[in-house]
């Protein structure tokens, strides 16, 4: 029996491909079912889009890794949080010129700038190109760019 | 609950391409998503709960205006940029105090929905209360707008808090409603309008004019094709 975490572990997300499903902690568990998996997923955000191509994307490659019959179960308590975020995840976003959430409880926020690492950066507006990012701007290498939203 | 998160979302997915800056008009797009994916939540556990075999499209697309639950005034028309705002600002400290309660609630999915619910509720807030800020304690025009828009929406709260068989608690939401949108309005050099005798019965299935112009847009494709898929 293939290792179905390993190969969920493979599944990029589709707005930030550079990190997995698994680690940004969109799946919350995986059970064995006669005949196949169960794999238990939970929205980041209510209406974000990705969720049906996350899900048609699991279907897809577990099937293609022999797991028999797959089954999608969305799972929405606890509520997604940043923090459930793998830290390994986090510079993987920082390389790709997303600076990575702040733990949820951490205040005052001081947003660094992925590219420069200045602390010097502005909001620009709390919503950007996807409903998890927040629209930034370096005030040191003048660069913008997307921060994750701590939720 | 999912009716009016579907109207207010379809509502302000009308600013989409129209917003007076691009980051308001990617704001307006984001939480629109968010309501509507709230809306999706709710519908589709009430589908579950009625047990007749629909699911959350079904009750989106296929359902009559006398049968949406909405509150009146999330199906207003969006007006100018100001009412656009202070709409959501009130509608947005009601929907703290509810989604706060139905979270802690006995109904084990509807707290989940509405945990999820509440965090994205929290940051709309933080949206709507700054632009109110801006609007009224701005410049001339902006306070006179953004003070216009109040006084028009503000007898149409008074629908949000009348207790009936389905909601017996909806008075004891009005004191943590007021207790955000009053300071709120204060700060903003706002003045709460005086209460008035109308009340608004959306929630009762007895509409505005402006929902049938709504369901007729958003429902059009189902009827015409029904079941179409993408």
């Amino acid at each position: 029996m293939v290792d179905a975490w390993e190969v969920l572990s493979g599944i990029g997300d589709p707005e930030i491909p550079v990190v997995s499903i698994t680690e940004l902690g969109i799946v919350r568990g995986v059970a064995r079912r006669p005949g196949g998996v169960e794999v238990a997923i939970t929205p980041t955000y209510s209406g974000c889009p990705a969720m049906q191509v996350i899900e048609e994307e699991i279907i897809a490659r577990l099937k293609q890794a022999g797991c028999g019959e797959v089954k999608v179960k969305i799972q929405l308590s606890p509520a997604w949080s940043t923090d459930w975020i793998a830290p390994a995840a986090r510079e993987k976003l920082r390389a790709f010129g997303i600076a990575p959430p702040l733990p949820v409880n951490l205040f005052p926020r001081s947003v660094g700038c992925p590219r420069c690492g200045s602390a010097r950066t502005e909001r620009v507006s709390e919503f950007g190109s996807t409903a998890c990012k927040a629209h930034y701007r370096c005030l040191e290498c003048l660069e913008p760019f997307d921060f994750f939203k701590p939720l | 609950m999912g009716d009016n998160a579907l109207i207010l979302g379809q509502r302000l997915a009308e600013w989409l391409g129209h917003g007076p800056q691009l980051e308001e008009d990617i704001a307006a797009a984001n939480i629109a998503l968010d309501l509507i994916g709230q809306a999706r939540l709710w519908l589709a556990l009430a589908g579950r709960l009625e047990g007749r075999g629909r699911d959350e499209e079904a009750l989106a697309y296929q359902r009559e205006q006398h049968e949406f639950r909405n509150c009146t005034m999330v199906e207003l028309p969006n007006g100018d940029y100001a009412f656009t705002i202070v709409r959501r600002m009130l509608f947005d400290a009601y929907q703290r105090v509810l989604l706060e309660r139905l979270a802690s609630g006995a109904d084990g999915e509807a707290a989940a929905i509405a945990a999820k619910s509440k965090k994205e509720a929290d940051y709309h807030w933080r949206h709507s209360a700054d632009w109110t800020l801006r609007f009224g304690d701005g410049t001339e025009e902006s306070h006179r707008r953004a003070q216009s828009a109040l006084d028009v929406l503000w007898p149409y709260t008074a629908e949000l808090f009348v207790r009936d068989e389905v909601d017996p608690e909806a008075e004891s939401r009005r004191g943590p409603w007021l207790a955000q949108v009053e300071p709120l309005l204060e700060e903003a050099t706002l003045a709460v309008p005086a209460a008035t005798k109308f009340l608004s019965s959306g929630t009762r299935g007895v509409h505005s004019e402006h929902l049938g112009y709504i369901l007729a847009e958003m429902q059009f494709l189902q009827r015409a094709y029904p079941g179409a898929r993408w």
